[in-house]
């Protein structure tokens, strides 16, 4: 075991997906991490970066946690709180470049499960559903795919149902399905590494290890074979800064963190 | 042409809809105040399709669903779009076909209710999505009986959905299709209304504005009866005019245990011993038994989950605007 970490997991994984965020842009941002990390980036590079809740809360103050989309958090002094259709419509017209995705099963092309584990008809497991999941990853021009969980279950050859469209089956697939033209997956942000997609194939590759990660880890780690380049990067811890605000600014009460 | 295998609940019929809007819905303002056993007596049957507004535990029709299961109508079809309000009704029993979109509790994770459900197979489930959902309450609110958009193509949703898929006339491009959904009821829990049912919302409208055009029958609660003055003052706050709504009724704190934004916030004990009942099936129906079956009424709830005093401290811990 390595000497304790000054950061958790979770710090590590905000900081991850903050650093992905640029400025004047907007997300389509869940509660737990993706908001921190929303919260984090406007505070640390990107002030200029718009959350969008999926039930209409549009740049909030975010200095209180929602427990839910449709929380008053999600649009306590923001500028906008219509409704769901009027985000989602947004979406669809090329608003919003990042969606945040989380999911039970991802496949080598992004796609993702959040429905069912078993059959359809008689499942093992009943998840929630898609909710907006599917929308937001037919509709933003980014999706990003947060796992804290880095395993084999969850990184599967097959999914049980595809719930959310990655790169379906390989390149081009999105386009001919009818899904926006340059829309897709972009980034998994793991408790081990980031993965991106090869911009040929558009199958899942290693992109950059968390600090004290193999590359063998995060292929053991992994279903399915990961397509590793020959540069692969390292990902810095979070440094003094983010560690403060995320610490004194965004979970002073420390929720999550 | 892409076809969806999932059964279809509604088949739409825009000139049955406009006959149904002709026939039924009250064009001049009437008085339509009633207690929550009128309104679900008078409205809801067995058989019909039911869908309710906002999301999860925030502005649900708490009291409503809660008065639905009393009165027990079986054999309902139901929107499945939230949290506590869908969760009840789906372990109520009464729930046998779902378009399901989002079935959970979020942070507080999956609907054991649902997974019960969905594993004995006693229910029919077709899969839709948020913004499948309320752009299908769209179509049927613009009166058309389809809506193109772009959104689950491609995917398993798709597949195990009612949709269609096809080019588009004009350019070509590749659609889905999503059919228009009238539900014989919507639920919709307001922040103030009149008598008539002219209703303001604060906060994030939610999918409000297209279920309450998208219901042939309409109950609304409400925190607060205000005076018709009062909507006359400010027209422009009025998201549901009282044309579309079919009863009025009064419930302060209808949305307990969920949060009412800046009246109430969420009542968290509550929500967990919910959640915790729901782990098993004897649990829940002790739960129903206990605060759903057990009570008379939505003032008689409120007594029973601490009354005043208690709905005061959820005040206190609400952040204002």
């Amino acid at each position: 075991m390595a000497r304790k970490a000054a950061y958790s997991g979770t710090e590590l994984l905000i900081c991850l997906v903050a650093r992905l965020m640029e400025n004047r842009k907007m997300a389509f941002i869940g509660t737990g991490v993706p908001m921190l990390a929303a919260a984090l980036a406007k505070k640390h590079h990107a002030p200029g970066l718009m959350a969008v809740f999926e039930f209409g809360g549009t740049d909030p103050a975010l200095d209180a946690l929602p427990l839910n989309v449709g929380a008053q958090q999600t649009f306590q002094r923001g500028i906008s709180a219509v409704g769901l259709a009027e985000v989602m419509e947004a979406a669809q017209r090329g608003f919003l470049e990042y969606g945040f995705l989380g999911a039970a099963q991802i496949d080598p092309y992004g796609n993702l499960n959040t429905t069912v584990i078993g059959d359809h008809a008689r499942p093992k497991v009943r998840l929630a559903g898609s909710g907006g999941g599917c929308d937001i990853g037919a509709l933003c021009w980014k999706t990003i795919t947060l796992v804290p969980n880095h395993k084999p279950q969850k990184f599967v050859r097959k999914l049980d149902f595809m719930t959310t469209a990655g790169y379906l089956d390989g390149p081009g697939a999105r386009e001919r399905a009818g899904l926006p033209r340059g829309s897709g997956p972009y980034r998994v942000v793991s408790n081990l590494a980031v993965m991106d997609y090869d911009g040929e194939t558009r199958r899942m590759r290693l992109h950059s290890l968390n600090p004290g990660v193999t590359a063998e880890q995060v292929q053991e780690s992994t279903g399915f074979e990961l397509a590793v380049p020959d540069k692969v990067g390292h990902n810095a811890p979070p440094d003094a800064e983010e560690l403060r605000i995320l610490r004194k600014e965004v979970d002073p009460h420390r929720f999550y963190i | 042409m892409g076809l969806g295998e999932g059964a279809l609940f509604v088949r739409p019929d825009a000139d049955g809809f406009r006959e149904y809007i002709r026939e039924h819905k009250p064009h001049s303002p009437v008085d339509k105040r009633m207690s929550e056993h009128e309104a679900v007596r008078r409205f809801v049957r067995p058989g019909d399709y039911v869908a309710t507004d906002l999301y999860g535990m925030v502005r649900a029709p708490m009291s409503l669903v809660r008065e639905v299961i009393r009165q027990g109508p079986a054999d309902l079809s139901l929107a499945g779009q939230g949290g506590m309000d869908i969760d009840l009704l789906v372990a109520s029993g009464l729930v046998r076909r779902i378009d399901s979109v989002y079935i959970g509790h979020e942070v507080f994770g999956l609907s054991n209710a649902y997974r019960r459900l969905a594993a004995s197979g006693k229910v029919q489930i077709t899969e839709w999505t948020n913004a499948a959902i309320t752009w299908r309450f769209k179509a049927a609110a613009m009166g058309i009986p389809f809506i193109p958009s772009r959104t689950m193509l491609g995917t398993d949703t798709f597949r195990k959905s009612a949709a269609k898929s096809g080019p588009c006339p004009f350019s070509g491009q590749e659609l889905c299709f999503l059919p228009a959904l009238a539900v014989d009821v919507g639920l919709i829990h307001v922040h103030r209304c009149d008598r008539y049912g002219n209703a303001q919302i604060d906060g994030t409208g939610g999918l409000g504005f297209e279920l309450s055009r998208a219901s042939k029958k309409l109950i609304l609660s409400t925190e607060m009866i205000v005076p018709e003055s009062a909507i006359r003052k400010a027209p422009e706050r009025t998201v549901i005019p009282h044309y579309l709504v079919d009863a009025v009724v009064e419930a302060r704190y209808g949305s307990h245990p969920g949060e009412m934004c800046y009246e109430y916030a969420m009542d968290r004990p509550r929500v967990l011993e919910y959640l915790k009942a729901m782990e098993t099936e004897e649990g829940g129906n002790a739960y129903l038994k206990k605060y759903v079956r057990g009570v008379g009424s939505h003032e008689e709830y409120l007594e029973l989950v601490g009354g005043q005093k208690q709905m005061r401290r959820l005040e206190r811990t609400c952040r204002g605007r």
